[in-house]
């Protein structure tokens, strides 16, 4: 019977609520598509700033010489990369080109840049994710066994969380290879993309980002073990543990959840690091060489790539954000 | 004689053991950086060929590099590049975001949400990702490693200066001094920019430190300061030939780098403390 009576007036405000997420949804997929596209107006107007004519610098690095080119050497390569047509066209044609997938032609490699970065952004991602996943299985175990305990362990737990936000992934990641690679040999050297080459990059990208999480989180943690709902809960009888697990993680988890978009994107570009520190397979190897050979398209094309998972990764958040917390689908 | 002075104001301050060792490490590296032959006796292009790539021990305590240079002597010269790169890009940075930020929070309206709009933008580019674009545009140098981490870090300090821009201008000395009829760049000058500032006084320090970072990152990627250069982060970068056979070129380097930025980060948030204690 009283399941009956609340069920009707609560139905019609949760259908106009689920109208309003929905346009509150679409709004962040206009605004998130908006970002990209500036993104994407950033690399193709950075592509101008390439000093000297972009045609002699291609010439020069397919030959490796450095000399000026005669128009009619120059000719046939501004018309291959669309230089000869008046920049609004070209801007237009790149911008278009993203929706389609296309990224550009490579400097170098004289293939479109999609092929360049092609496969090597599986293992990437893979590492990426596997290290975000890492990081706050790391950071909730440290919170749940240090946080507002005696002073002691809690001081353990926030020096370590000091400690290893601060750290740069590359001497992590030196430090784990000479380790584990080189004195203990637990793990290869050179890792290749299979599991046991897998672990210490991941390691490498999880331990700083660890840190840096559960600094956000133990502050959450501590105020929330204050508040009266959980005063209630113990006076119920609730054990430690389960106040800590089924209270105080849910409230506090909630601040450094919205930083995972962020800390995706954050994590790609330390993966560009890892990977070179591990001689993994993957956009970083692609990045640095591309980088070196002054290969302005495939840069921006990994940079708009990175870019792209970052906003995605955060309409992803966002999204969940307002699922999880009721109160913000009302506002 | 010193010592003794400094006892009692130590002891008024309450300084904490974390601290003070922050301030000793930062004050090592101050000396590295302005007097770098104090601390060694040695010349870092000293080549030795007669002990070349030896680990650490008591002569060489960070051991020593292919060409027999003592690594310890090498680090200590290279932190004036390495503070000048960080301190280049720090203050590269803040002139960007206070710019971006004190318009924005100035202007409000149409303004404040361009340029919040813009930063949103360049968020969704990672520092280091942003610095690889400017360097593959211009070359590598040292120019470029300072613009390219200075641009790379000025959003994130441009969106904090923008929200004590805001937070400081409803404040009511601010309203009382424009009531009391002081021209708007009076009122900015005199109320508004030194209290906007201040907490950001101490986040420079921390910016330092992570200016470092990035800057000894693009160096290991072998995109930063070249390594005939005893800088850090091209020590990092020749290092990584060997770092199978003597990890001490990369491990010595690198943890001096880790060092130099937790002591800058500790001491930025103890400013902070004080600051915001001062402030209350």
């Amino acid at each position: 019977m009283t399941t009956a009576v609340q069920a009707v007036p609560l139905r019609a405000p949760l259908a106009r609520s689920g109208v309003r997420a929905a346009r509150r949804g679409l709004g962040k997929l206009a605004a998130a598509i908006l970002v990209l596209v500036a993104a994407a107006s950033v690399t193709f107007f950075a592509q101008l700033l390439v000093p000297g004519d972009r045609a002699t610098a291609i010439l020069n690095q397919q030959t490796g010489r450095a000399q000026r080119w005669s128009a009619a050497d120059l000719a046939p390569v501004n018309h291959r990369f669309g230089f000869d047509r008046p920049l609004l066209v070209q801007y237009a044609n790149y911008v278009a080109g993203l929706f389609r997938g296309d990224l550009g032609t490579s400097y170098t490699q004289h293939r479109p840049v999609t092929e360049v970065i092609g496969d090597e952004l599986v293992p990437s991602l893979v590492l990426t994710v596997a290290a975000l996943v890492t990081a706050w299985v790391i950071a909730l175990a440290v919170i749940l066994l240090t946080a507002k305990r005696n002073r002691f362990v809690s001081a353990i737990g926030s020096t370590w969380e000091a400690l290893t936000a601060s750290l740069p992934p590359y001497w992590i990641g030196v430090v784990l290879l000479v380790v584990f690679a080189v004195e203990l040999r637990i793990f290869p050297v050179i890792g290749g993309t299979g599991a046991p080459g897998t672990v210490l990059p991941v390691l490498a990208l999880a331990i700083p980002l660890a840190g840096f999480l559960g600094q956000v989180t133990r502050d959450e943690f501590e105020k929330v073990l204050d508040q009266p709902f959980v005063i209630t809960a113990r006076t119920r009888g609730m054990s430690d543990t389960a106040v800590r697990l089924r209270h105080a993680l849910r409230h506090s988890v909630l601040p450094a959840i919205t930083l995972s978009g962020w800390a995706l994107g954050a994590l790609l570009s330390g993966a560009v690091i890892a990977e070179n520190v591990f001689g993994r397979p993957g956009i970083g190897q692609v990045l640095v060489v591309a980088v070196n050979t002054r290969d302005v398209p495939t840069v921006s094309g990994i940079v708009l790539v990175v870019a792209g998972v970052y906003v995605i990764a955060n309409l992803i958040v966002d999204l969940a954000y307002t699922l999880i917390d009721p109160r913000l689908r009302a506002s | 004689m010193t010592a003794l002075s400094l006892a009692p104001a130590a002891l008024r301050l309450r300084v904490r053991p974390a601290t003070a060792l922050s301030l000793l490490i930062v004050a090592l590296l101050v000396v590295a950086v302005l007097a770098p032959g104090v601390l060694t006796s040695r010349s870092p292009n000293e080549i030795d060929l007669q002990h070349t790539l030896l680990s650490p021990s008591l002569s060489h305590p960070f051991g020593t590099d292919d060409a027999g240079r003592d690594l310890y002597t090498r680090v200590v010269y290279g932190a004036r590049e390495s503070f000048g790169i960080g301190l280049g890009a720090t203050a590269l940075a803040m002139v960007i975001a206070v710019l971006l930020g004190f318009t924005a929070g100035l202007a409000r309206g149409i303004v404040d949400t361009v340029l919040t709009r813009i930063l949103e933008v360049a968020f969704a580019f990672p520092v280091l990702l942003l610095a690889l674009l400017l360097i593959a545009i211009r070359g590598p140098s040292l120019a470029t490693e300072i613009v390219a981490v200075g641009i790379g870090s000025a959003p994130g300090y441009a969106r904090m200066v923008r929200g004590q821009v805001l937070h400081v201008r409803q404040a009511g000395y601010i309203q009382s001094s424009v009531a009391l009829g002081h021209t708007w760049w009076a009122v900015i000058r005199q109320h508004l920019f030194p209290n906007a500032m201040r907490p950001l006084v101490a986040m420079l320090t921390l910016a330092v430190g992570q200016s470092i970072v990035w800057a000894s990152g693009l160096a290991f990627l072998g995109l930063g300061v070249a390594p005939p250069s005893p800088e850090w982060g091209a020590l990092l970068d020749a290092g990584r030939v060997s770092i199978t056979t003597s990890p001490w070129l990369e491990i010595m380097p690198g943890l001096v780098i880790v060092l130099a930025t937790l002591a800058l980060t500790a001491l930025g948030r103890t400013l902070q403390h004080r600051l915001e204690g001062a402030a209350r």
